[in-house]
Formats: C-alpha cells, sequence, structure tokens
C-alpha cells in the first residue's frame, strides 16, 4: 500500500501521521526546525519562504492554543493565513467536510492544517485534494497529532542529546490520546530505546505493546530511573465514562508529585502537551518546577510547525 | 587550469580588510565557505571583532523550485547588528543572488551602518547589481564549470574547479 | 416456453449431482435432469459449453432499499443487481423505513417485487414492533403474508425478558428467529474490532466479546425455549466453537457468515478505508480462519452476501462517520468460489452454501434441480475473471471493499421460473 504522505520521490507531500514516516524525514524535520528556533529568537521573526502562499487552518474541532501557534508559524514563514472555526460556520449548516475543502480550493489554498475529532479526517481529506496542496494533520481523533509528536521529540532532543540511551514514560489516558500515539511512534522511529506507558487498564488501548512500549500499571514502578517524564492530559468525560472512579483517586495513583518524580533520574525532565489539569494529572510545584520543560515546548512547537511547512512547501511538484 | 593558493589569498584578504576595521565592524561568514574564511579571518584581524554566520536557505530566490536544502545550519549573528559595519565574507562571487540573499537575511536582525562585500575569488558572471568592495582574485570561467572552497582534516583551504571547460 | 439446457456441466448439491448433464425446462419447472422427457422439443437452446450449470443462488441477507431508502437503491435496481450475480431467491432484513412489522407492508413488498418479475424476494418479518425490543409483532400474520422468519436486523434487544419472550412465541409456532449476536453495550459507539488496527488508527473498539456475550445469552435462551435460532454474520472464532458446541448439544440452531468476513480482516481497513466499514466489523486474521474452515466444516451452514448498498455521500466521510455496509450481490458467487479455491472445499460444497443450505434455513423450496422444482437456474463460467469497478456494478451501491480487484467467477445467464432474467 503506497504511503499516501510520500510523493513518488519519497519527498514529504502530506504531514498526517508520524507512523509511517521513515527516520529520515523525521531527522530532516528535526534538523529543520533547529534553524527556525534561532528565527524565533531574532527582532524581525520573519522568513520570506512562503510569501505569496496561503496557508488554510481548518478547525472542525475547536482549539485556540494549536491554531494560534499553526497561525504564527505560518505568519511567520510570511504566508497569508485563513483561519476557519468550522464548528461555528458552514459545517454546522450542513455543509460536508469536502465541500468545505473544495471551497476553499477555489479561492487557492496551497496549504490545509486540519483538526477534526474524528480518525482518518486528515488522511480523507488528503485523498481528496489535488496534487499541489499539502494537508497537515492537526489532530484527529485519537489517531495522530503529529506536530505535538515531533516538537515533543524535538524538545527532548534539546535537553537530551543522547536518544539512543534514554528512557521515556508516558502517563496517562493513552487510550484517547492521539498526542501518546504519536509520541510513541517518534521515539520508537528515533531508536530510543525504552519506551514505556504508565496507565490503568481503563485508560490503554488493546495490543499497545504491539507499538513497541512497555507496559507499566504502577506508576513507582514505572518511573524508576527514566530520563524523560510526559504527562498526558486527563479529560474530566473519563470519569463519567466508567474509565475511572474520580480525579483524586487518578491522582493518587497516577498524578505526578514531587515525590513520585524523585524517582526518577535526578535531571529528569517533565513534559506536558497542555493545556494542564493541575491537580489532576501534575502537581503544581511540579509544573512550576525546575525539572519542567513544558515552557519551552511550547515555543519549540512554532518552530516545528515553521519547520514542516517549509518541507512541504518546498517539495511542491514542479506544475 | 591552474588555481590559486587559497591560503595566500585569505592572507592577502586580511591584510585589504584592515585599513577598514573600525570599534563597530563585525564579521559575517556566508556558509559554508564564507563562514570557513570568516572564522580563519577573526584571529587574524582581532579576537574580539564579533564573529557570526548565516544560512541563507531561508532567503534564496530558488526555494519554489529546488525546495528546502536538506543540511540547513543555523544562522547564528551574536550581536546587535543595528548600527554596525558589516564585514560580509563569500568564498566565491558569481551571480550575486547569495549575497541578495544573506543582505536581505542581515537587515531582518537589524539595520546595518554599512556592509562591505569581501569575496576570495570573483569569477564574474553577475545576474545581480551586487559589487565586492574586497576580492582576493579574479577568475573568468565558463558558466558549466564549479568552484568551490574545500578544507581538508587540518583545516587547509584549496580552491577546487570541477565541470566541463 | 421449452428449453433445453445443454453441454453444460451440472451441479445439484442437494441430489448430489456433478456431471455433464443436460438439464430441461417446461412451463417454468425442471422436467428432466439429464435426458429429455418423452416428446420433449425444445423452443430455447442454450449451450453451456464450458460452463457450471446451478441452481438459482440463495442468498440469505440482502437489503433492497425498499421501502424509505430509495436515495439509496430501488427495488428494481437491486434485483437487477441479484440476478446479475445468478441470485433467484433472497431474504431481505426488516430495517427498511417504515420497518416490516405490518402485514401490509410485507403483502406490498411483496408484490411489487413480483411485478418486476426477477429474483424471489422473501422478507424477514420485525421480531419486536419498529425492532424497539420492547413488544412482539403479529409474527402469524406476517407469515401470512410471507415472511419466512423474524428477524433484529442490527439492532440489539436489551431487554433479554423481551428476547426470552419473542424466543418463546416464536417456537410455539415454529418460527425461526434471526438473530446477529452482538451485546448493545459493549458494542456500543464501536467502529473496528477491538485489537491493535483499531488501536493504531485511534478508532473506538468493538471487542470480540460483544459477540460472544451475546451469543452465550441468544443460546442459553434457546436452549430454554426450544426456539429455532438462526445467526447472522459470524465475525468471530470464539462464536465458531460455541455453535459448533451448541450444535452437538441438539439445540436446533444455524448461522451463516457473510462474504465480506471470508476474505478480509481489520488489517484491510488500511488508510481509513471507508469501505471497510462493515457490520459486524472485520476482526483479525485468526478470526478470518476461523470463519474460513467453519464454513468448510459446515459449522457454519451457510454464505450471504449482506449486500447493504450505501449511496457516495455516506461513504465520503471519516471512517467513524460514513454508513456502513458493502454492496455484494454481484460478488456472491466469485467470493464464494474464492473462498473454496482457497481452502480447497470442492465446487459442490461451495454451491451448496449459497443454494440449498440457505433454502433449508429459509425453510423454501429453492437451491435446487430436482424434478419438479421451480427452473431457477444459473449458469456461470467459473474460469472468467472480471474487475471489480464501479461501471461494472449492476447494484445503485458501489461501495465495495473489493474495488479494484479480479475475482474469478461470472454469471453468463440466470432464469427465474424458466425465464431467461439475466445474460451478459
Amino acid at each position: 500500500m503506497n504511503n499516501p504522505q510520500l510523493d513518488k520521490n519519497g519527498q514529504l507531500k502530506h504531514l498526517l501521521s508520524i507512523e509511517g514516516l521513515p527516520r529520515a524525514i523525521l531527522t530532516q524535520i528535526l534538523d529543520t526546525a533547529e534553524s527556525f528556533a534561532g528565527v524565533s529568537e531574532r527582532e524581525v521573526k520573519k522568513v520570506p519562504l512562503l510569501r505569496g502562499k496561503t496557508v488554510c487552518n481548518i478547525f472542525f474541532e475547536n482549539s485556540t492554543r494549536t491554531r494560534t501557534t499553526f497561525e504564527l508559524a505560518a505568519k511567520r514563514l510570511s504566508a497569508d493565513v485563513v483561519s476557519l472555526n468550522v464548528g461555528t460556520s458552514s459545517q454546522s449548516k450542513g455543509e460536508t467536510i469536502l465541500d468545505t475543502v473544495d471551497n476553499l480550493i477555489a479561492m487557492h489554498a496551497d496549504m490545509f492544517v486540519v483538526r477534526h475529532a474524528q480518525s482518518g479526517a486528515a488522511h480523507f481529506i488528503a485523498r481528496h485534494v489535488g496534487p499541489h496542496i499539502h494537508v497537515i494533520n492537526a489532530g484527529d481523533g485519537r489517531h495522530s497529532h503529529p506536530t505535538q509528536g515531533l516538537l515533543d521529540v524535538f524538545t527532548i532532543r534539546r535537553y537530551k542529546p543522547e536518544m539512543h540511551n534514554l528512557r521515556v514514560a508516558i502517563v496517562g489516558d493513552v487510550l484517547h490520546s492521539r498526542v501518546a500515539r504519536s509520541e510513541i511512534h517518534a521515539l520508537t522511529t528515533l531508536g530510543v530505546p525504552e519506551v514505556r506507558v504508565i496507565a490503568p487498564k481503563t485508560l490503554l488501548p488493546t495490543d499497545v505493546e504491539k507499538l513497541g512500549v512497555q507496559v507499566y500499571h504502577d506508576m513507582h514502578a514505572g518511573l524508576k530511573d527514566v530520563d524523560v517524564v510526559m504527562m498526558l492530559r486527563l479529560q474530566n468525560e473519563r470519569m463519567s465514562g466508567a474509565l475511572l472512579p474520580s480525579a483524586q483517586e487518578y491522582f493518587k495513583c497516577y498524578g505526578l508529585t514531587q515525590e513520585k518524580l524523585a524517582l526518577a533520574k535526578p535531571d529528569a525532565i517533565v513534559m506536558h502537551p497542555g493545556p494542564m489539569n493541575r491537580g489532576v494529572e501534575i502537581d503544581s510545584s511540579v509544573a512550576d518546577g525546575n525539572q519542567s520543560v513544558i515552557l519551552p515546548q511550547v515555543t519549540y512547537g512554532i518552530a516545528v510547525r515553521m519547520a514542516v511547512m517549509s518541507i512541504l512547501a518546498g517539495n511542491t511538484e514542479a506544475a | 587550469m591552474h588555481l590559486p593558493d587559497a591560503e595566500q589569498l585569505l592572507a592577502k584578504l586580511a591584510e585589504a580588510i584592515r585599513p577598514l576595521l573600525t570599534g563597530s565592524t563585525a564579521l559575517v561568514g556566508i556558509h559554508s565557505g564564507g563562514a570557513w574564511l570568516a572564522e580563519r579571518l577573526q584571529p587574524l584581524l582581532g579576537e574580539d571583532i564579533p564573529l557570526g554566520t548565516l544560512d541563507i536557505s531561508f532567503y534564496r530566490d530558488d526555494f519554489s523550485r529546488i525546495g528546502l536544502h536538506p543540511q540547513i545550519k543555523p544562522s547564528d549573528i551574536p550581536f546587535d547588528v543595528e548600527g554596525s559595519h558589516i564585514i560580509l565574507v563569500d568564498d566565491v562571487l558569481y551571480t550575486g543572488r547569495t549575497a541578495r540573499a544573506a543582505m536581505n537575511e542581515l537587515f531582518d536582525y537589524g539595520r546595518p551602518a554599512k556592509i562591505t562585500l569581501v569575496a576570495l575569488v570573483d569569477r564574474g558572471g553577475r545576474e545581480m547589481p551586487i559589487h565586492a568592495e574586497i576580492v582576493g582574485t579574479t577568475i573568468a570561467l565558463d558558466p558549466k564549470q564549479n568552484l568551490e572552497l574545500a578544507r581538508d582534516a587540518a583545516g587547509k583551504f584549496q580552491l577546487k574547479l570541477t565541470g566541463a571547460a | 416456453m421449452k428449453i433445453h439446457i445443454k453441454n453444460g456441466r451440472l451441479i445439484d448439491p442437494k441430489h448430489h449431482i456433478d456431471g455433464q448433464q443436460d438439464l430441461f425446462i417446461a412451463a417454468g419447472k425442471v422436467v428432466g435432469v439429464g435426458h429429455a422427457p418423452e416428446g420433449f422439443t425444445a423452443n430455447q437452446t442454450l449451450d453451456a459449453t464450458g460452463l457450471i450449470v446451478c441452481p438459482g443462488l440463495v442468498d440469505m441477507s440482502a437489503r433492497l432499499r425498499e421501502p424509505g431508502f430509495e436515495y439509496k437503491a430501488t427495488l428494481e435496481s437491486e434485483l437487477q443487481a441479484a440476478v446479475a450475480g445468478g441470485i433467484t431467491s433472497l431474504a431481505c432484513p426488516p430495517d427498511t423505513e417504515p420497518v416490516l412489522d405490518e402485514p401490509g407492508l410485507v403483502e406490498m413488498l411483496k408484490h411489487r417485487a413480483k411485478l418486476l418479475n426477477l429474483a424471489h424476494v422473501y422478507p424477514l418479518g420485525a421480531l419486536t414492533r419498529q425492532l424497539e425490543g420492547k413488544q412482539l409483532t403479529e409474527m402469524c400474520e406476517l407469515t401470512e403474508a410471507g415472511c419466512v422468519g423474524f428477524s433484529q436486523a442490527d439492532v440489539a434487544i436489551t431487554d433479554t425478558r423481551v428476547l426470552w419472550r419473542a424466543m418463546q412465541y416464536a417456537a410455539t409456532f415454529g418460527y425461526t428467529v434471526w438473530l446477529r449476536p452482538e451485546d448493545y453495550h459493549l458494542a456500543r459507539g464501536g467502529v473496528a474490532h477491538d485489537g491493535e488496527i483499531a488501536s493504531r488508527l485511534g478508532l473506538a473498539g468493538i471487542p470480540a466479546a460483544a459477540e460472544s456475550v451475546a451469543l452465550s445469552t441468544i443460546l442459553r435462551l434457546a436452549a430454554e425455549t426450544g426456539a429455532r435460532i438462526h445467526l447472522c454474520r459470524l465475525s468471530t472464532r470464539e462464536s465458531v466453537e460455541m455453535v459448533k458446541q451448541a450444535k452437538s448439544e441438539g439445540l436446533s440452531v444455524t448461522c451463516d457468515v457473510s462474504a465480506n468476513h471470508l476474505h478480509l480482516t481489520d488489517h484491510d481497513i488500511g488508510f481509513f478505508d471507508a469501505n471497510c466499514h462493515l457490520k459486524p466489523p472485520l476482526r483479525s486474521q485468526r478470526d478470518l480462519d476461523a470463519l474460513r474452515a467453519g464454513l468448510k466444516t459446515g459449522d457454519i451452514d451457510a454464505v450471504c452476501s449482506d449486500h447493504t448498498p450505501v449511496d457516495d455521500d455516506a461513504k465520503l466521510l471519516p471512517f467513524a462517520e460514513a454508513e456502513a455496509g458493502a454492496t455484494g450481490l454481484e460478488l456472491l458467487l466469485p467470493l464464494t468460489l474464492k473462498w473454496a479455491a482457497g481452502v480447497n472445499a470442492s465446487l459442490t460444497q461451495a454451491i451448496a452454501r449459497i443454494t440449498c443450505a440457505p433454502a433449508a434455513i429459509m425453510g423454501i423450496d429453492a437451491g435446487h434441480l430436482g424434478l419438479g422444482a421451480t427452473a431457477d437456474v444459473c449458469l456461470f463460467s467459473q474460469e472468467t475473471y472480471w474487475k471489480v469497478e464501479a461501471k461494472h456494478l449492476i447494484s445503485q451501491g458501489k461501495n465495495s471493499p473489493f474495488l479494484g480487484l479480479e475475482l474469478a467467477g461470472s454469471v453468463t445467464h440466470t432464469l427465474a421460473q424458466g425465464h431467461t432474467v439475466f445474460q451478459r
């Protein structure tokens, strides 16, 4: 089955999921992002790479933070940016996804950044667009959030460059998390030798070990000697779906406190894709503590997204 | 074709630049050959002169045709460009597009007081109105030929010519 | 009309026939097998050289979308598709709009189908009113109107007490209850088999237990009530074992499998191919192997197409939102032949699973070519390959997970009651 993300030359055409991407492409994105991180620190934070191009953010599922970082990334590449929050516009009037996309294509959009509540939505849209249009998945259901996975490993690489020696633990609701799936694929593809998931059985997908991770139900055992702790957000609705009894019990067993963090290596870093539920999955003192790299993650998010957009725009097949 | 000695040209550049130095001079080399040259020029001209490097990948005018270069090194300008006198160093000056891209990028860091372009070799064939004030040597080459600066394991420079005459 | 079908290889599993035998038809019935009856002069001769001649196929589940869903398909288009697939008798589930829970609706459907003079339609009546799982339907009246059994289609009965009573009532009259075993709560919200693929793709899973738990309940209640049960669309290894066990205990139970589930697994979903969104979901290789083997041993009695035409718009959506179902009337024969080739089953075994076996379960005199039988005949070329493409499909539903594949087995002629209703 040919990989829908790659063009016939094996170059990136769409970014839909980390799964299925060769290691070389992941590394290319991360290396390119290094340069963009520098751009963000300058006075003039723009470069002219996407001048004249139109980037459309189509968010069928609301998100202010992710949409804002994509907008910033596109603007810093000098692109024209259009953001559509479809929940409030024509979609709710019954317009199909494809009609929405077709209308934007008719307005000469070059790149779509798509977020949708259904797994597979980005693949669905990518199948439909013509060869000169690129699709970036900004999160589809539980399936994938590739730019988040990338910015997470970019962050890890910055603080812990010896990736072939690391132990990484992902803690929380893996079952419902597209971020976790993308993180797992990115880490395993880049050769991180030990990736652990720590969660109660109700929050782990069936056969999760087949993704290349070690499963722990006991957080004390799971955090022992890890170099990186990646926390996942716990949605409120998990308490009402017969998955968990209460936020208090969850925090007791799976919340990250100073005491539990001490089981990891002393120089371990703490990450969170945000937004955080303080006191549910993570204690404030840890979130704000000196091992936390949660704020730098946000900064790197812009650089990584700029890298993805530039690489895609540069791979447009000659007409 | 007998190519000139790059090390000798480097020494010649250093002597030509020396009279231009002021308190606000900074050296900026364009990746990769220009950056190597600037690194070698700094100790010759004064260790306290600020040194920066530019990767112009994000400012090239052929991005839509050939895409992003697979190996991008981050640009590094660790001083304030505003009001500075930049000695912009490149290895081979040809069409002038690299120098144009470098200047565009520099202006995104700040407004320099002056930019002086320095090239180890000027091979003619300008497509942009770009002029290097200081040049090591001038060589006429066929468009099919490619002139590059190479650096060996010991750090010694050599000019290399490839392609049919 | 007197018809002589000559030079074909006649396969009639019910009568243990497999060989070069001519078939003779008069007044819509079979009047001679192997040699002509006395004084027979044919008006029409069909040369079946190189072809297989078998009973018209019997499909245990085909959604015709009438009444109510005419934008998806019509009786006419789907019955044309059926005969193009060699199918001359089919059972349709009651999940139409309105639901087939009133005798008048059943009569109308049968009447409309009869006027079209294509395949014979045998409706399944709803087991409970509106399929809601609360009130019983008038099973006697519905049977008189033409229903061959009572079904809940894809709607599970959550109140076990109602299920128990429905079975008891049906058992009173000897009616067959057709149920697809799936526990409502365990399957709720799921769109794919709960396993590695669903986990990777982030699709909500339906565990195999959803089927085994419900099946267990159905079998225990069947034992208590003595009802005759037909289990629809088995999809798991466990189900096959449970049915085998139940049969050995003497329970009056039969079962079928969908042709799709004889060839596909959850891996075929690939990059979210909505044509693979089916009910029940496509499961693992282990399950596939068990279904294929179970059909060969006869633990699974029959194959059906599970024909479910879906309009293009309803499939052009992200996987979970797309409507479930695959078109299948024209694929029943080639997919069954492909199964047989893959498990080394004989042609007779294969044809039995789509002729006399389903006919027996439906309680109709069809699926065989004995003397006096209705002349429903299918002629096909076993070796002719054809590509499954939207433009080659007669059904209005072009939604098939087999699009682009080449399959062997092409129907050349279909006769219903001695009339040629399809010719390629």
